[in-house]
């Protein structure tokens, strides 16, 4: 019996991207929207671009799709440096942020377009059309015009007009923002699973980190047109490499210090805020004095009326705000320093122990390998 | 409140109304009325409709004969026909040049677009009276243009243009060329861009594209330019009486000379009403495919 493997191509140093950026930069005059992008993503991927609005998402998929030629670096397609190749040769299908259908033509015709182009006979495309819209199940709406859809009905059959082409690379510009928050949480999971049957490589574009986190095998993070990150979703949100990816992925207390000693792969940080030293496990190695920052995830501290155990970091202060969400609490407890840190607790029992309340002087406790090191 | 903005949008459409009714309705009855009547000389050179002195009472005399007059004489049938003709091939040339200048003019940087616009609209700051006596000095057989073709080497003997049909389609053209561009340039500007992109991710090339979704969604800018040009040009009279020559039969030279030269004001009036049906009728087409777009696209 074999196990199951990881679907993870881009730990396999052997592999090769099915798309490639090398050091893509693109201006626009003098401003640069995209700077010295290295990317790979790989065949059977669902990769996400995520940041922030004008970060240069948008620019980075039309670069792909060919309608924005980069200003320096290469881009390469199955191996193909595609830099000359006019966006209606390129292997790759975009699905438009507008959806971008032909309002002048059917859902039937919408969706034949691009294999009428590729001059496929006439009772193949029928079979193709009807396959495709099947798949999105939109086969009742065939002969319909865009205007007689509904935002979610015409977002389907601007996918299944990309996918009818089988491209090797199937570009979405944020597909669902147009939807509301219910259809856009089932069809998250529909895209998901289209991915999975066809088995086309996805890129898409959002500022939605829940529908990054939910939907894809990696994210780059993007920010002022660099990728700050690129990893899985629980890379990402576990070990972020920049104090701008911890704060931009969920929510992050962050203390400023200074290293004061370590070994054995754990530092000990003199952070000003809490009032005293605390440990964070490390495995790399930090002189004495370096500044960094420390990132816990409010999940993974305690608040408590209690000291914490011996080994625990911890630091004390009131509450400055509380929010009961029903399986979790969301507490805001105010340091002697002003910090606030803001910790989840979640609600285990249905009475019993008294959870910490208005007015309580509360501990905030962590242990050092729920910490994180940032040094940039 | 409500009775308030009643009263409010009544009293702003109520002038554009009261000058419609005036200006276009009133004069239009009135031209109606004299079709109907009987010529005679003297003033007015025609007999009234309703003959109130009549001792036997009040009498209407409706006289069909006009119309009937128009369909008696060929020349008329002729007029009308040479005036579809001319105003048919002016706005097919119209579309052909206007329909790229407007298309270059939409795609051009978007600092350019408007001086461009200006340029189109230029020509209407002079006179369009003088504008066609200009073409007169162009097309003559010792005008600029033979001069220029003379000295070319083009031709030998100064081509004899003025007082022909094609001084007055070249006439019309240039006169209502803005008429045909700007409607164009209206839809073609509005386009959304990213279709194309679409087009082109989908496989298509430029001028597939433009002939799949450009052409097909520029529809109404053609039929509102054509309308536009053809209108006006089927019953113009300045062009042709500057430009044309003795074989040039549209109706409103016709127009004219029954009304001036032959002083036959029902005949007249009877011609212009004619002219009015025979051009509101693919008005009216073209209202409904407009109507029938605008609940398409919405
Ligand atoms: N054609 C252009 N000319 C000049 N600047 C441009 C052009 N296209 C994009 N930009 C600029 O480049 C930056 C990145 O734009 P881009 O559309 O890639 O952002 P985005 O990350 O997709 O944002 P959003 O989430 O709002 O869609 C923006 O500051 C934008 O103003
Ligand atoms: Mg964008």
């Amino acid at each position: 019996m074999s196990e199951r493997q990881p679907f993870a191509p881009w730990t396999d140093p052997g592999a090769d991207p099915l798309i490639r950026f090398d050091r893509v930069t693109k201006r626009f005059g003098d401003f640069t929207a995209v700077e010295a992008v290295d990317l790979a993503i790989y065949q059977g991927e669902f990769f996400s671009l995520l940041g922030a609005s004008g970060c240069g998402k948008t620019t980075l998929l039309r670069m792909l799709a060919g309608f924005e030629t980069p200003s320096e670096g290469r881009i390469f397609i199955d191996g193909v440096d595609v830099s000359a190749v006019p966006p209606y040769e390129r292997p790759v299908n975009m699905m438009f942020q507008s959806y971008a259908l032909f309002p002048h033509m059917s859902v039937e015709q919408n969706v034949a377009f691009g294999l009428r182009q590729d001059g496929m006979p006439k009772a193949r495309i029928k079979d193709k059309v009807r396959d495709v819209l099947d798949l999105v199940r939109m086969t009742g709406f065939a002969g319909r015009r865009p205007h007689q859809l509904s935002g979610g009905q015409r977002q389907r059959v601007a996918l299944a007009r990309c996918l009818a082409k089988e491209p090797k690379v199937l570009l979405l510009d944020e597909p669902l923002a147009a939807l509301d928050r219910k259809l856009r949480e089932q069809t998250q999971l529909e895209l998901v699973g289209i991915q999975d049957r066809v088995g086309i490589t996805f890129v898409m574009v959002t500022h939605d980190q829940g529908e990054a986190m939910t939907m894809s095998s990696r994210i780059g993070v993007m920010n002022t047109g660099h990728i700050r990150q690129i990893g899985t979703p629980v890379d990402i949100y576990e070990y972020p490499t920049s104090r701008f990816v911890a704060d931009f992925i969920g929510a992050a207390n962050m203390f400023d210090g200074t290293v004061t000693g370590g070994g054995d792969g754990r530092l000990t940080v003199a952070c000003p805020e809490l009032g005293h030293d605390i440990a964070v496990d490390y495995s790399g190695a930090l002189a004495a004095g370096a500044p960094v920052t420390v990132m816990v995830r409010p999940e993974k501290m305690a608040v408590s009326r209690e000291r914490p155990v011996e080994g625990m970091n911890w630091t004390e202060g009131g509450i400055a705000d509380m929010a009961y969400l029903g399986d979790v609490s969301v507490y805001h407890v105010r340091l002697e320093s002003g910090h606030k840190i803001e910790v989840l607790r979640t609600n285990l029992r249905h009475s019993g122990d008294r959870p910490p309340d208005w007015d309580d002087r509360v501990f905030v406790s962590w242990h050092p390998a729920n910490a994180l090191v940032l040094t940039r | 409140m409500s009775r308030f903005r009643r009263l409010g949008r009544f009293l702003v459409a109520l002038p554009p109304y009261a000058w419609l009714v005036v200006f276009f309705l009133i004069p239009c009855l009135i031209v109606f009325k004299i079709s109907l009547s009987e010529a005679q000389q003297g003033i007015p050179p025609y007999l009234p409709l309703v003959d109130w002195a009549a001792e036997a009472g009040t009498r209407l005399r409706v006289n069909l004969g006009n119309y009937g007059y128009l369909f008696g004489d060929e020349l008329y049938a002729a007029a009308y026909l040479g005036s579809l003709r001319l105003a048919g091939i002016s706005t097919l040339c119209c579309l052909l040049i206007g329909y790229p200048a407007a298309y270059a003019i939409a795609r051009a940087p978007g600092a350019w677009r408007h001086s461009l616009l200006l340029l189109v609209a230029l020509p209407f700051w002079t006179s369009f009276l003088i504008r066609v006596y200009a073409w007169i000095g162009i097309l003559k057989t010792e005008g600029l243009l033979n001069g220029l073709l003379l000295w070319l080497g083009i031709i030998t003997e100064p081509l004899q243009i003025l007082q022909t049909n094609l001084a007055v389609v070249i006439g019309m053209v240039y006169s209502y060329l803005p008429f045909m561009v700007l409607p164009l340039y209206a839809n073609l500007e509005k386009m959304d861009l990213s279709l194309l992109e679409a087009a082109a991710d989908l496989g298509c090339r430029p001028f597939r594209a433009f002939l799949a979704v450009t052409l097909p969604l520029s529809v109404p800018g053609i039929i509102a330019g054509s309308v536009l040009v053809f209108v006006p040009a089927v019953g113009e009279f300045v062009i042709p009486d500057l430009l044309g020559g003795p074989d040039t039969l549209m109706i409103g030279k016709v127009l004219w000379a029954e009304f001036f030269d032959n002083r036959d004001w029902p005949v007249a009036s009877a011609v212009a009403v004619a002219m009015l049906v025979l051009l509101v009728a693919p008005v009216m087409v073209f209202q409904h495919i407009q109507h029938k777009r605008a609940e398409a696209t919405r």
